[in-house]
């Protein structure tokens, strides 16, 4: 995403062009960016057109994410005791710490777009490791969460294992035995978790990639004279980011709190 | 009215004296990288009009290995399996590699930044980008068609695709869900470049209808894509793992993989066949020498099928259990979209109507265009009655249907395109009468091949199988026959307008006298499209405007 917008790198020659004319900008005062692209009459042009462009792309990201959330609101209908069960093993400190881990971590992205606004490089760049930080930090707990399912045979697939839940007295459990037939439908209780939580996480993944390189470039202080496109719009896909997990804690977590219960 | 008959409207400047322009986007830059590196719009849509091409003779050759194997009712050709795997890389071939990016992909590339004024889409880099998704999502599927190919059929329906085939399904979906963010990414570039880039004075309702139907597809595009992205991931991951999530034995619904491929794949005809709407839109207008009749209808009617698009995937699916409530709703939504169809059909009626209608090859595309694609239409209407559905549905009646719809509609509106902005994209003329040949032999080939069809699925033959009772065959031989004459009349325009790249008389800037600012630059235009950016003054259509812009004017070329 953001390479596009940023890079000032065309194949074609750019001396090829029509010398840049800022008539708009004649009564401001500011220079022209070096990032202007050619092919934009002005830079608020620019600048509209690459916010535009993520909140675009977010909106695909929701369709991708909404085909998981519909066959989350299928399964969870028919097999709701199944649901509340496997959502029982799941650990709601950690789910809450870890809320509150990304929620912190976009709180220090959302101050970093501010800090690029003001033009204030050093700010800028703690805040974006601040970000990366936490980020990592919740990967780690999640990691910790994914390896005690593995110790637990709840991950989907052959060595999944019911047994926890149609005896849950022999492992400690005050829950109520499911019947065999119900207590199939808790892997795909736990698919859904894997699959939704996993498709977050990569998300994140991907995400702290693209932080390092911005990183590195505010640090190079690209983003501290005036042009803080990358980093507005990185900021919006991970307040996306962000907002996905809002929804998941509770829906895969919570499930047990449901007034409906 | 017979005078107008062979009257053409083709200004073409002097031929002894006319030069191609110095300077244009083809040899501003010279070499392979020049090309593969490119962020030009109009570079960009040439590399995709090569590549599918590439695919779409591939997707083509599969076709006539159908018809051949069904020219006897025995299975004499290639064994069951073998048919199999021919109809599924047939039609995955087609739809994700052919009819998805065709005319988006090229015309729209090309002709949008131009039409809007601007220099170029909003993210040229991201435009590169799609087309290398497009690359490789394309030798993804090469490779699972060298490796032994694949056969769930297009739709890649579950149990089956997770369950019971041995072949490269993960290979293959792979390849369309990379292939999907090419989508993706170019749906993303037209809707930020319509919303941000168009010219002082280029109101929305002064848009050309070309650039209201990309959109409406781009809406499609964006919004549905990502559906099939997930319903596939999900695919492969119940292949690998048994997670489930479609296996009937551990509680998961084969159904559910259903809704959300169509959910997709239902808009995904409307991403095909929009701009292939749109095209028609330009050339009915400029053949027929009047604005578009009904403009802001037709407009929106862009902008409705995309919108119903979204809430009729059900249909695809009556026969498979879903409860009768919703099929009754989803038919009912299903006519619904006969509504906006049929507004346009209507409309580019009104416009011939009075019109100084000339019968260049663009234009006879067009003819083709509108009298298949009703057929197609209304047989849709035949197959979203529930009743009737029962009936026809999985015979070679929903075949004809939609080869109707996308072969008689949109290929027709594709080579209608291809052979109108052709002087613009070239600089260079194709050859009219041999193209007119061309053109007729695609309408005939094209009818006696899937007009049968309608009949033999209304008789109860159904779709993939490769044999069939014997009193089928006189049909089915007629059927392949057409595909022959169908293939000629596709294997025509490759290679006149290959010959024409060379040996085609130069065009001009304006060979049809038509309105649009992309008809206003030079052929083929500079790389930065113009000069100084544009401002319209005018509504789209208007030719009062082009008379009067060109009673003093001196065409010169070179």
């Amino acid at each position: 995403m953001d390479n596009a917008i940023t890079s000032t790198g065309m194949t074609t020659d750019p001396t090829l062009y029509p010398p840049y004319t800022p008539a708009v900008h004649e009564e401001h005062e500011h220079a022209v960016l070096p990032q202007h692209r050619h092919h934009f009459e002005t830079e608020e042009q620019q600048r509209e057109a690459g916010s535009f462009g993520m909140w675009l792309f977010l909106l695909t990201e929701i369709m991708f994410f909404g085909g998981m959330f519909f066959a989350y609101l299928l399964y969870r209908n028919w097999y709701y005791e199944a649901f509340v069960v496997a959502s029982n093993q799941l650990s709601v400190p950690l789910g809450a710490v870890n809320t509150a881990i990304l929620i912190t971590s976009g709180f220090c992205m959302a101050l970093g777009v501010w800090a690029a606004e003001v033009r204030q490089k050093g700010l800028l760049v703690v805040m974006l490791l601040l970000t990366t930080f936490f980020g990592f930090i919740f990967l780690g707990v999640k990691a910790d969460e994914y390896h005690e399912k593995y110790e637990k045979h709840h991950i989907p697939g052959a060595s999944f294992s019911t047994a926890m839940f149609v005896n849950p007295a022999a492992y400690g459990l005050k829950e109520d035995p499911l019947s065999p037939d119900m207590a199939q439908k808790t892997q795909i209780f736990f698919f859904l978790y894997f699959a939704m939580t996993g498709m977050h996480a990569l998300h994140m993944i991907i995400g702290i990639g693209i932080l390092a390189w911005l990183t590195l470039r505010a640090h190079r202080g690209d983003f501290t004279s005036g042009y803080v496109a990358p980093i507005e719009n990185f900021g919006l896909y991970w307040h996306f980011v962000d907002i996905v997990w809002i929804f998941l804690f509770p829906l895969l977590y919570l499930i047990n709190r449901h007034p409906l219960k | 009215m017979s005078t107008a008959i062979g009257n053409t409207i083709v200004s073409l400047p002097d031929q002894s004296t006319a030069r191609l322009p110095k300077r244009n986007y083809i040899n501003n830059e010279h070499g392979l990288l020049s090309w593969l590196l490119t962020g030009d719009h109009k570079r960009i849509a040439i590399l995709y009009l090569i590549s599918i091409t590439f695919f779409f003779f591939i997707g083509g050759a599969f076709a006539g290995l159908i018809r051949l194997e069904l020219l006897t009712p025995q299975p004499d050709l290639v064994s069951s399996d073998t048919y199999n795997k021919f109809f599924s890389m047939h039609g995955i071939i087609m739809i994700f590699l052919f009819l998805v990016p065709s005319v988006p992909a090229t015309l729209g590339n090309f002709l949008i930044p131009i039409m809007l004024g601007a220099k170029d889409l909003a993210f040229p880099k991201i435009n590169l980008l799609s087309w290398y998704l497009y690359v490789i999502g394309g030798l993804f599927t090469l490779t699972a068609l060298v490796l032994g190919g694949v056969d769930t059929g297009w739709t890649f329906t579950t149990p089956l695709s997770t369950h019971y085939l041995n072949t490269h399904v993960i290979t293959t979906a792979m390849g369309i869900f990379v292939a999907g963010f090419a989508s993706i990414f170019t749906g993303l570039n037209f809707i930020v470049t319509i919303h941000r880039m168009r010219c002082p004075g280029m109101t929305w309702f002064r848009m050309p209808l070309f650039v209201w139907s990309h959109y409406a597809a781009s809406l499609l595009m964006v919004l549905g894509t990502p559906v099939l992205a997930i319903a596939l991931v999900l695919v492969a991951l119940e292949r690998t793992f048994g997670i489930g999530v479609f296996d009937p034995t551990k509680g998961g619904d084969p159904l559910l993989f259903q809704h959300l491929f169509w959910f997709y794949s239902h808009p995904a005809v409307y991403i095909m066949i929009l701009p292939g709407m749109g095209v028609i839109s330009e050339v009915i207008s400029t053949f027929s020498r009047k604005r578009v009749f009904g403009y802001t209808a037709v407009a929106f009617s862009s902008v409705a099928i995309a919108l119903f698009g979204f809430f009729v995937w059900e249909h695809h699916m009556f026969i498979m259990g879903v409860s009768n409530y919703s099929a009754l709703v989803f038919s009912l939504l299903t006519m619904l979209v006969a509504v906006p169809s049929a507004i346009k059909i209507f409309n580019w009626a009104f416009t011939l109507q009075k019109g100084s209608i000339t019968f260049e090859t663009p234009m006879l595309y067009a003819f083709g265009f509108m009298g298949l694609f009703t057929i197609g239409g209304l047989t849709g209407v035949f197959l979203g009655s529930l009743g009737m559905d029962i009936h026809l549905t999985e015979t070679y009646f929903i075949v004809a249907h939609f080869h109707f719809v996308m072969v008689g509609g949109m290929l027709m509106a594709f080579l209608a395109g291809i052979h109108f902005w052709w002087p613009k994209m070239t600089g260079r003329m194709y050859p009219e009468s041999l193209s007119k040949l061309a053109a007729v032999t695609t309408f005939i080939g094209f009818n006696l091949t899937f007009m049968p069809q309608f009949i033999l699925g209304y008789l109860g033959m159904p779709r993939r199988y490769h044999s069939y009772p014997p009193e089928f065959q006189v049909l089915n031989v007629l059927s392949t026959a057409g595909a022959t004459v169908l293939g000629v009349g596709y294997m025509l325009p490759l290679l006149y307008l290959g010959w024409s790249l060379k040996y085609g008389a130069i065009a001009g800037n304006n060979p049809w006298q038509a309105t649009g600012l992309e008809w206003q630059i030079q052929s083929p235009p500079l790389t930065e499209n113009f000069v100084e950016t544009p401002i319209m003054d005018h509504e789209a259509y208007d030719y009062e405007w082009l008379a009067n812009k060109t009673k003093h004017e001196v065409t010169t070329v070179g």
